[in-house]
């Protein structure tokens, strides 16, 4: 007997066993230490103070929050706001999504625009503005008073919140919903109509519950924005809500009062609720995957009534929804307005005050927002390819937890490095780490990492990964490869994360305001608040608020462009 | 209760872009009916406008007596399967076969007997409780032609309804459907672009191309006499040679073949492959062998005579030597199995 000659395979490497080369497991390392020391210990700090008495663990803070009048009923307005907003925003957006992608209108590229206007300017910003047009003393309320004697209270109190978050934030329902009403495959309609079904048989048995997914995912970032929003209700004068009272104790009492982080702690806890009913509420309906073909449902015509209908719906819908950009930009330009429909005067000398004073606020948000897009974009970018392209264990969780900021509120993330890094020095200076200014461009891209991950996904999905293995097969090596086919392939995506961080940053108050210690430190949006707190300043705020749209608009048109051609592009492709 | 379906004179655009012209045709009660043609063929544009997407610019369409041309998709009762099936994915299979039951108002039992039954018709009753996504690309195709059947619709429109199915299911498939057609005595509409599919299942075919109707047969008929160059080169393979008629014989460069009836002048003659009879050098007409593939059952030539190039195909036996190219050979044309062409 003999026995067949054995050639000992060589122990597989420990690259082999990772399924990745040496230099991709330190990549993931990287992004890993990052997400740790600023997203994830900062948040832990959060949580321990707020169950830490003088003798460790306790509920103590909790009780105490339940216990407090008015933080009780700061909890139930932020919840009330939440829901509220959502509801209003519904009654915008439903409508609109239903006209855009159910019939025949002629307006279409209004509605197109209606999604994208409010969200070129942060709700903070019109804030001020949409007192003086719609406030008990505004120009519609001195119109109606006027002409019919009575007043509609818009924006008093939680009213106003209300109203300024739901003009601003409808967008997320109107995109989500329309994406998902345009994703349903028309056989699905024509074969319920071909059974018998039609009108609204027809929409509540088949079209809505097939839209429900996108529809309740726009609602559920509605509640999580509007719940995380500090800016609006501050400059509104409402301080009964959440946000305001975690920003009140730390700025007013101080970094170690627990109550700051046991507000902060409720508000994750609301944030992830919201997130998870939303997950929960669509179980198992995540229909998009299962429908062949797609193209959308047919568009029927409206007729002549329902054409006139829609038209002033619309066009109501627009007014409304320019209004805070008309009235700041008004404002900018106004010498008085107060108590008057319209300014007494108009001027320019608030611009004249900005180009003098405010240069450094503008050059420092486009330096800390410019990082921090950069900072995204390569983080976003090379996570994406890690959890795309290679088998690295622990991948899937780095992705997930840096996907987990879209549901800390900034505010949870400003307080948690403030007090995690605090008490770290900077040599040289002696200054905190937690108020260096850098810090803020951690925050922004610890929060923005999201969409440029997001962004990148996407964008690496597309590249079907034979087009890599051609690569190789020709001799390219790993790095050659990345180098050479996939970024330039990738690069329009990576773009549009860079644009959307940024131009979502440039905005950004709530982490903003706890994390600004020295005025020339200050961005564009800390100045925009800083300057709308008194009367005075309203005119210069508002200017520099006009700049701030501009800035926005002209990121946000950037990328829509670059989204477009990398589109038209692909499209080439295929032909 | 199945009936005919009547088409007259139907044109049909998209703006300004013609896609059926003049369309006219009768589906008889009960017959098993299809509309062949390439993609862009109209096909299926004219099966919608049975169903009622969209309507007809001018013309009229009938289902027995009755005139449906200006009535909408839900007040037909035709029923009809969509290629991407259209399961609804929030639904599960029953009460996406008790759909239809329902917007007719029966009564609950009624519904579940029928939607029971006909899920037991196409071998899912114990499927009844799954989501669509549960199930496989042939069971979806099942539960998509029960929720169509259940209605009892008077004609039943088919959408390429196979297309999404592997080679080996689909002519399953096939023989299936063509069964329960017959069982339940329906009048059946079968859009299809696969001319086997189309041969295997139909009574009769109509072939469509740029919106106009070729040909309407039995799938015999369309293939011994196609009516015209598209139909014969759509419906397998034809030797297409222009030429001239002139006393019974047909002529074009290099080539001639006597006893072929027509009128004279020019003409264009259409010989299938295994219509050629290939010979010893000397027999008939002197040709080449310029291409040779093996296809299994039967060898297929490329032959040149004169400056015509002819397809001919030799049945395979086992032992046959094939002709080596470059061989010269004789080919004898039948001169009844030679159509003469519009």
């Amino acid at each position: 007997m003999s026995s067949l000659p054995t050639i000992a395979a060589p122990p597989p490497s420990l690259a082999v066993r990772l399924g990745a080369s040496p230099a991709q497991v330190v990549a993931l390392a990287a992004i890993a230490l990052f997400l740790l020391a600023f997203l994830i210990i900062p948040i832990v700090r959060v949580i321990v103070v707020a169950f830490t008495g003088p003798d460790g663990f306790t509920l103590v803070h909790f009780g105490d929050f339940f216990a407090t009048g008015l933080l009780r009923e700061a909890f139930w307005n932020s919840i009330y706001v939440g829901v509220m907003t959502v509801v209003v925003a519904s009654l915008i957006a439903v409508p609109l999504a239903t006209i855009l992608s159910r019939f025949r209108f002629r307006g279409a590229a209004l509605i197109h625009t209606l999604g994208v206007v409010p969200l070129v300017m942060p709700p903070f910003v019109g804030a001020v503005a949409m007192q003086l047009i719609y406030g008990r003393n505004g120009a519609i309320n001195l119109l109606l008073l006027d002409w019919f004697g009575f007043r509609i209270p818009f924006m008093d109190g939680l009213n106003g919140v209300i109203f300024v978050e739901a003009l601003h934030y409808f967008p997320f329902i109107l995109l989500n919903l329309s994406a998902s009403l345009a994703n349903i495959d028309s056989a699905m309609e024509e074969s319920a109509q071909n059974l018998g079904a039609h009108g609204f048989t027809l929409f509540s048995r088949i079209v809505f519950p097939l839209a429900l997914p996108g529809y309740v995912a726009g609602a559920a970032l509605v509640f999580v924005k509007v719940f995380d929003d500090l800016a609006t209700p501050l400059l509104l004068n409402v301080t009964n809500m959440l946000a305001p009272q975690a920003y009140l104790k730390i700025t007013s009492v101080g970094i170690t009062d627990p109550m700051g982080y046991v507000i902060s702690v409720i508000m994750i806890i609301c944030s992830l609720g919201g997130m998870a009913l939303a997950g929960l509420a669509l179980k198992g309906r995540d229909f998009a995957t299962q429908q062949r073909g797609g193209g959308g449902l047919a568009r029927r015509s409206l007729g002549p009534a329902g054409n006139a209908i829609a038209a002033v719906f619309v066009v109501l819908v627009l007014l409304l929804v320019l209004s805070p950009h008309i009235g700041i930009f008004l404002l900018s330009i106004a010498t008085v307005w107060s108590f008057a429909v319209l300014p007494d005067g108009y001027t320019l000398a608030h611009y004249a005050t900005i180009f003098r004073e405010a240069a450094p606020l503008i050059s420092n948000t486009v330096l800390y927002c410019g990082l921090a897009g950069l900072i995204d974009v390569i983080l976003g970018g090379m996570l994406a390819y890690l959890v795309l392209r290679t088998r690295l264990p622990g991948r899937r969780l780095v992705e997930q937890v840096a996907m987990s900021a879209v549901a800390v509120p900034g505010l949870v993330l400003g307080i948690g490095l403030l007090r995690t890094y605090y008490d770290v020095k900077l040599p040289f200076t002696g200054e905190p780490l937690a108020t260096f200014w850098f810090m803020l461009v951690i925050a922004y891209a610890v929060r923005r990492l999201p969409y440029a991950l997001s962004a990148a996904t996407a964008a690496l999905q597309q590249l079907h990964v034979s087009l890599e293995e051609a690569a190789e097969n020709l001799g390219a090596g790993k790095l050659t490869t990345l180098n050479r086919i996939v970024v330039p392939l990738i690069v329009g995506g990576l773009l549009a994360g860079f644009v959307t961080s940024f131009a979502t940053a440039a905005v950004e108050l709530s982490a903003t305001l706890l994390l600004v210690a020295r005025a020339p430190d200050a961005p564009l949006a800390y100045g925009i608040y800083v300057y709308m707190q008194s009367a005075a300043g309203r005119g210069p705020g508002a200017a520099l608020g006009v700049i701030a749209v501009v800035v926005v608009a002209v990121a946000t048109y950037l990328a829509y462009r670059v989204a477009e051609r990398e589109r038209g592009l692909k499209a080439r492709e295929l032909l | 209760m199945a009936r005919g379906v009547t088409i007259e004179h139907v044109s049909f655009g998209y703006g300004a872009t013609p896609v059926l012209a003049d369309i006219t045709l009768d589906v008889a009660r009960g017959e098993f009916f299809a509309f062949l043609g390439p993609s862009g063929s109209g096909k299926t544009t004219l099966l919608r406008l049975i169903a009622g997407f969209g309507t007809p610019s001018s013309g009229r369409i009938r289902i027995g007596e009755r005139d449906i041309t200006g009535l909408p998709p839900w007040s037909r009762n035709v029923g009809m399967v969509f290629q991407s099936y259209a399961l609804w994915p929030h639904l599960t299979v029953a009460k996406n076969v008790a759909f239809g039951l329902e917007r007719r108002r029966l009564a609950r039992a009624d519904v579940e007997r029928k939607v029971k039954d006909a899920l037991a018709l196409v071998g899912l009753a114990a499927f009844a409780d799954r989501r669509p996504a549960q199930l496989s690309g042939g069971q979806q195709q099942r539960v998509a032609l029960a929720r169509t059947l259940v209605i009892e619709p008077e004609v039943l429109l088919l959408d390429e309804p196979l297309s999404n199915l592997d080679a080996k299911l689909r002519v399953d498939m096939r023989a299936e459907l063509r069964q329960l057609q017959r069982k339940l005595g329906i009048t059946a509409i079968y859009v299809t672009h696969d001319q086997e599919e189309a041969n295997a299942i139909a009574d009769r075919i109509a072939v469509l191309d740029q919106g106009c109707i070729q040909q309407i047969g039995a799938p015999l008929e369309l293939y011994d006499h196609p009516a015209n160059r598209f139909v014969a080169t759509f419906l397998g393979t034809a030797n297409l040679i222009d030429g001239r008629i002139e006393n019974g014989r047909f002529s074009a460069e290099g080539f001639a073949l006597d006893g072929i009836a027509g009128a004279a002048g020019p003409a264009c003659i259409s010989i299938r492959p295994q219509d050629v009879a290939v010979g010893a050098a000397g027999t008939g007409v002197a040709a080449t062998v310029t291409e040779r593939e093996f296809l299994g059952g039967i060898t297929r030539y490329r032959m040149r005579v004169g400056r015509q190039s002819l397809v001919v195909d030799v049945p395979h036996r086992r032992g046959s030597e094939p002709y080596a190219v470059g061989s010269q050979v004789g080919l004898v044309i039948d001169p009844r199995c030679v159509t003469v062409l519009r």
